[in-house]
């Protein structure tokens, strides 16, 4: 389902890039950075899903991270409902922080092993204050639990007691203490099992359709995102490559790194898998010290010609908000 | 088809802990012919590695025991020797091979490639300490590493995860392996790395004659590459068959529950996933009845007062299936 382009962008991104120094080497002038987010643009729109996807150390989880401001980005801005939150004082950023929340890839990592169930989620209720006596809190706790589908009598345990599962649906039930209305997801589902992985996508499916909730879902999982997400932007060495609706991804993939990704995940229908085409690329990801000049993708790239080496291509609308960097269109 | 490589029969092992019996493998029978892969499939902690780790003898006693069953490797039957035996040792990465999801942990980081390539050749095959290395050297060419020459002398920090496999995979090309069994092999590595490392095995496999037996939990991945497929739920088998017939027409309700659960790359998009309910069960005190039970949408009363349905043949080319109320009938 497209969102309708008359919806206003809960959350604009504008040439992000955050760079992170390295130490200087003995001698050495020049400083040199870890380009981990290099000048990327998107928009998401209210109430819909952005997946964001790419191999590991392409920067898409730092791109979360500026998008909260649990990074100070290098250069660009951030609009989060219109307002530039990049760049104003992390003082004045508290209150806007509530409407924004993460939930991380391990759950486990993510909970205090000491605190039980109950007491993780007062603390993000009571610092929302809206909520005061006792009596509030604890409905309040019940409601939460009832919304992620976990007994309320689980109030008790602490994580080590729960599945991986539980623990994933408490931290969500976390996150959405303060009633957010921009989720950045990190990898939720990746750490679970595969049956247990659905049941996960489908309660993010379902707070979405009940809260109204905005998520940028950040995964590696190409068959996972095309579910969940309406539009994907694909990232690659810190730029991003592709954005595109869902339907897209397989049907219409058009720069050359998406087409390589989409063909290297194997499908469960068995009669597509054994005739499609398979694009092995060759070499493996250059570091983000040394990123090659141009198109970061130039060195892997079969279609690479001389200008791919120059130049960094631009990013170019081919029609409803398809958006590809690629010189050789 | 080709001859019988390894059969497997009602194996059983339990791991003795503080508070019971882990019955990790119960009663699993499967065999690999000679050039074929196949592959075992489940969730964690479904006892699909120690199944594993049991015909290579690498399970710790205590707490493991193995309580029954054989494991025949040309005929002969590994068990019989015992897992320190100088027999078990020579087969033991060299006849068969293992490798495992982590390449980090599987390989000492404090010597170098190859050194430890160089070790492994020296102590399955009579040769002296530059032949040995010589031969690294190929067996890392053979697997497409460029500048063998200078990795060889690289410690396993300084290479990358997809490199890392690979020099696992070297290690069991350089012994010939007549069976490599491949315990997550890509699980660790990136979308695109996954499949240049798989691609690699496959192509290595097929020039030498090599068969395999891939242990994953990536229903896809078995799909592309995998010839037979065993589905374990709760240490037993509950279906087995070729790729074509269980992937297209599963018949226990776990293995449709699994496939139906995972989203799909191709085709049209689902508008809702169907996950299967509740989660897998602990193995200590596993029910008498069927261990998907309580999860199993077909389930009757059959299912909880008869005993463990048993392996049975429901469909053509020995697809055999472990329920008592198979997916479209018999």
């Amino acid at each position: 389902m497209a969102v309708s382009s008359l919806s206003k962008p809960i959350l604009k991104v504008e040439n992000l890039a955050m760079y992170f120094p390295l130490k200087k080497k003995l001698g050495s002038r020049e400083r040199k950075y870890v380009k981990a987010v290099d000048d990327i643009s998107f928009e998401v729109q209210e109430g819909e899903t952005f997946g964001l996807v790419g191999e590991s150390g392409c920067g898409k989880t730092t791109t979360g991270k500026c998008i909260l401001r649990a990074l100070d980005p290098t250069d660009g801005k951030v609009y989060y409902k219109g307002r530039d939150i990049a760049k104003i004082p992390i003082k004045s950023i508290k209150p806007i922080r509530r409407e924004l929340q993460l939930i991380f890839q391990d759950p486990y990592g993510s909970l205090d092993p000491r605190q039980s169930v109950y007491s993780i989620l007062k603390e993000a209720i009571v610092s929302d204050h809206k909520f005061h006596t006792r009596k509030e809190i604890n409905n309040r706790v019940e409601e939460l639990l009832n919304l992620v589908e976990l007994d309320p009598d689980i109030g008790y345990r602490y994580p080590h007691e729960m599945s991986g599962g539980q623990r994933q649906r408490l931290g969500i039930a976390r996150a959405l203490a303060c009633s957010p209305h921009l989720l950045v997801c990190d990898e939720p589902v990746s750490a679970l099992d595969v049956s247990i992985q659905a049941q996960i996508i489908n309660l993010f499916k379902e707070l979405q359709k009940k809260l109204g909730t905005t998520y940028v879902y950040i995964a590696h999982d190409l068959a996972v995102v095309r579910h969940i997400a309406n539009r994907i932007g694909v990232m690659y060495l810190g730029k991003l490559v592709e954005v595109m609706d869902s339907e897209d991804i397989y049907d219409n993939p058009r720069h050359p790194y998406t087409k390589a990704l989409i063909s290297a995940v194997p499908t469960t229908d068995y009669y597509i898998e054994k005739k499609r085409e398979r694009i092995i690329l060759k070499g493996e990801v250059p570091s983000p010290i040394n990123a090659p000049s141009g198109c970061p993708f130039h060195p892997r790239c079969v279609y690479a010609t001389g200008i791919c080496k120059k130049e960094m291509p631009n990013f170019k609308d081919i029609g409803k908000g398809h958006m590809v960097a690629c010189h050789n269109l | 088809m080709g001859n019988r490589l390894l059969e497997v029969n009602n194996l059983k092992l339990s791991f003795f802990t503080v508070s019971g019996e882990v019955k990790a493998v119960d009663d699993i029978s499967y065999h690999v012919d000679e050039q074929e892969v196949i592959a075992i499939v489940g969730e964690s902690g479904c006892g699909k590695s120690v199944s594993q780790m049991t015909v290579m003898q690498l399970i710790q006693m205590p707490p493991g025991k193995i309580l029954g069953g054989e494991v025949l490797y040309k005929g002969k039957d590994l068990l019989k020797y015992g897992p320190r035996s100088n027999e078990m040792r020579m087969i033991r990465g060299a006849e068969i091979s293992m490798i495992f999801q982590e390449p980090m942990t599987s390989l000492n980081p404090v010597f170098t490639v190859g050194d430890q390539l160089r070790e492994i050749i020296m102590v399955h095959k009579k040769v002296s300490k530059k032949e040995a290395w010589d031969l690294g050297i190929q067996a890392l060419k053979s697997v497409e590493i460029p500048d063998a020459e200078t990795r060889m002398k690289n410690y396993p920090f300084e290479m990358s995860g997809g490199m890392r496999q690979r020099v696992l995979i070297a290690m069991s090309v350089a012994c010939d392996s007549k069976l490599i069994i491949a315990d997550e092999p890509t699980t660790a590595l990136d979308v695109t790395t996954q499949a240049q490392v798989t691609d690699l095995l496959m192509s290595l496999v097929k020039k030498m004659k090599t068969s395999l037996v891939i242990v994953t939990h990536n229903l896809g991945l078995v799909t592309r590459y995998a010839e037979r497929i065993y589905v374990m739920y709760a240490g037993k088998f509950v279906e087995s068959g070729t790729t074509e017939d269980l992937i297209t027409n599963p018949k226990h309700p776990y293995t449709a529950g699994l496939l139906s659960s995972v989203p799909k790359i191709t085709g049209e998009k689902q508008e809702k996933l169907k996950p299967i309910e509740g989660f897998p069960p602990s193995l200590i005190d596993l029910p008498p009845h069927c261990a998907f039970l309580p999860r199993c949408p077909y389930a009757t009363d059959e299912c909880a007062y008869g005993p463990y349905p048993p392996m049975r043949i429901v469909g053509d080319n020995n697809h055999m299936c472990a329920c008592y109320n198979c997916i479209g009938g018999q």
